[in-house]
């Protein structure tokens, strides 16, 4: 175990800056939000921030090609950047195990999404055990540890130090690079800390709360539920439950016209908007409660029936925060688990 | 309040006035409140709440409820009830199909302002007149009420009704209430420093559209930002440009029929002051045609939609220096 004083976090993230690109979850215009490092900036002390770090392996928007059209030639311009190394400091642990989750659809099978894949080889995620968890943390319920994050290597914050331990090798090769700011020292303090957060985390209101009986066996008894209509009555329709949640990976590809040319994007999509999976004949799904539905039969039925029981959550609290009306995923799960 | 406006919800479904109820519905934690339509008494019962939590303003869900058979019971604050005329004046809602009662509001708090101030892991919220106690899995904590009122609180217009077919408890006053103070701030900038301002909070938006469809304003069948056909649908900002665009169009959109309800900014995940942009057009819409509220009555022609040959001419932005 090694650690360094908070008094120093700024010369072992200028250690680290010095070498790669480094992205730390700081304070801007009054919200948390992962922000490349620059000399002083801080860390914050929230929670975890508003977006995601998924953002940094499935950014909201990306160019995928460009289109230069002059008379009749058409000039194909790469205009990937997704080659540079990164480290993205102080992930929790159910953001940590999201990327897993976005592997499952990006890597795993063909074609594997090569901008995907390009910006996971080149990132070193260093994760941050929690202290603090809030009333909406359910990350226990999908087997997280809070107090002991996955990462290439993990972070613990005590009231003075910060503790590192590398966990891959792509972690070792991190700390290897900023070992002269780094003490070594026991795990004693580390361990209390864990002991304190797993403790903490049996009291939270959602410490029982368990989504083990949905899956595939029960598709068409969840699909046919009568409560859809009254759980969905009140929703807006707006993206924010898909784009704060950190294993939503639906996206749009469109073509945006510059005048002399195209510029073929992806950005992401929310099966909350009414042109969700539009296609020539029409939309499937043509009312809100089905593109209700859909957001939560993918997370609780149609992902774990095709990725061995996994569901499509990590219990990171996001939409229990951020909805406007209040629904989310906890209050989908509990009505309808008693009928199955 | 929350007794009596269970009790003569029950009474008006049960004399078959109304055949629904709109209102809140208590969640998990005291503060996540999810408006509602309740039928019978049973589902009341189980269900409906109305506190320091319930900021939803249900009017807009009447434009889709009002489309179905039945009359149904809305419980609408005093801000509630100029979007509720607003939406009468534009055609939006069946008067005949509702029955409004007006509810008092000391003003709303939410489980957001609670978490600003440093608070986690609630467990239970009670309230007194003064004060919010709040018991969290690291101890109780005590917040002030007037200290957590979300910004369009603090803020607040009226606690004037301006519609209703009933009213429970007392009616209140149109209340002076420096609204346009942070708007003359952000005149009083630089155009640099306001294009700076406006930049660091535009450049959270992830286009989620809560503003959007949250707003009682905003009851165009298809937005023109989702329409494939409109040429500009997106469903992300493809540059800082377009990041600023869709919020200054969509308050363009909005100028004039925009009563300052607040719920804008208050949906917005990212905290982006959307409300300021809507203040500023009304603070210009006062100054330059004369006093004017959105909602405040029902039929009323908007200065922009009515021409008056006492109307500034467009040669005014010169004269305010772009301000």
């Amino acid at each position: 175990m090694l650690k360094i004083s908070l008094a120093n976090l700024d010369a072992l993230f200028a250690a680290i800056a010095e070498k790669e690109a480094l992205y730390i979850p700081t304070d801007k215009a009054g919200q948390a939000q992962y922000m490349r490092y620059e000399n002083g900036m801080k860390m914050t002390d929230a929670l975890n921030t508003v977006r995601s770090a998924k953002d940094f392996f499935f950014p909201q928007t990306e160019n995928l090609v460009n289109f230069k059209v002059s008379g009749k030639t058409i000039e194909i311009i790469d205009p990937r950047t997704e080659h540079e190394d990164f480290v993205v400091f102080g992930v929790r642990a159910c953001d940590v195990r999201s990327f897993s989750i976005l592997d499952k659809v990006f890597l795993l099978s063909d074609p594997v999404d090569t901008y995907y894949e390009n910006r996971r080889k080149h990132g070193t995620i260093v994760s941050m055990a929690c202290t603090r968890p809030s009333e909406t943390c359910f990350c226990g319920s999908f087997g997280i540890d809070a107090a002991n994050p996955e990462g290439d290597a993990v972070c613990w914050k005590t009231e003075d130090s910060l503790y590192i331990q590398a966990v891959t090798e792509k972690g070792e090769a991190l700390i290897e690079k900023i070992r002269p700011v780094l003490e070594e020292t026991d795990d004693s303090a580390v361990e209390a800390q864990k002991a304190a957060t797993r403790e903490i985390m049996g009291k939270l209101p959602l410490a029982k709360f368990s989504t083990e009986k949905f899956g595939g066996e029960v598709l068409m008894k969840v699909f046919d539920s009568e409560k859809w209509a009254s759980l969905s009555e009140a929703c807006l329709g707006c993206g924010t439950c898909t784009f704060v949640c950190p294993t939503c990976q639906c996206y749009d590809i469109r073509d945006y016209d510059t005048g002399h040319g195209i510029q073929r994007f992806r950005c992401w999509d929310s099966c909350m908007y009414s042109d969700f999976t539009l296609m020539a004949h029409g939309n499937s799904r043509l009312t809100q409660k089905e593109r209700f539905r859909q957001r939560f039969m993918h997370k609780l039925v149609y992902f774990p029936a095709n990725n061995n029981g996994e569901y499509g959550c990590v219990g990171c609290g996001r939409c229990l925060s951020k909805c406007p009306i209040s629904m989310n995923i906890v209050k989908v799960a509990k009505s309808l688990e008693g009928d199955l | 309040m929350q007794g009596m406006m269970l009790n003569r919800a029950k009474e008006l479904l049960s004399d078959g006035t109304v055949n629904r109820v709109l209102g809140w519905q208590a969640g998990e934690f005291v503060y996540d409140i999810t408006p509602a339509v309740f039928e019978t008494e049973e589902e009341l019962d189980a269900g409906f709440v109305y506190n320091g939590f319930c900021g939803n303003n249900l009017s807009k869900y009447l434009v889709k409820e009002t489309l179905k058979d039945g009359k149904i019971l809305v419980f609408l604050k005093p801000c509630d009830t100029y979007s509720f005329n607003q939406l009468l004046t534009e055609h939006r809602i069946d008067r005949e199909k509702i029955c409004a009662i007006g509810i008092p509001c000391d003003g709303k708090t939410s489980g957001e302002m609670l978490k600003a101030k440093g608070i986690s892991g609630i467990t239970g919220i009670s309230e007194d007149a003064d004060n919010f106690v709040v018991d969290t899995i690291y101890g109780q904590t005590t917040v002030a009420k007037a200290d957590a009122l979300e910004e369009r609180c603090k803020t607040c217009k009226s606690k004037k009704h301006v519609a209703y077919d009933e009213l429970l408890g007392e009616d209140g006053e149109i209340l002076d209430s420096h609204r346009f103070d942070m708007v003359a701030k952000l005149e009083a900038m630089t155009p640099d420093e306001r294009f700076a301002f406006w930049r660091e909070q535009l450049s959270k938006c992830i286009r989620c559209n809560a503003c959007r469809n949250v707003c009682p304003a905003c009851t165009c069948e298809q937005c023109v930002f989702d329409n494939p056909k409109s040429g500009i649908a997106q469903k992300a900002a493809a540059d800082s440009f377009e990041e600023n665009m869709f919020h200054i169009i969509r308050a363009f959109h909005v100028a004039g029929r925009c009563t300052d309800c607040g719920e804008c900014s208050r949906v917005c995940p990212q905290n982006i002051p959307l409300h300021l942009l809507n203040r500023k057009f009304i603070k210009d819409i006062n100054e330059l045609y004369g006093d004017y509220q959105a909602g405040a009555e029902v039929g009323t022609r908007a200065p922009l939609t009515n021409y008056t040959q006492e109307d500034v001419e467009p040669s005014i932005v010169y004269h305010r220096e772009g301000k």
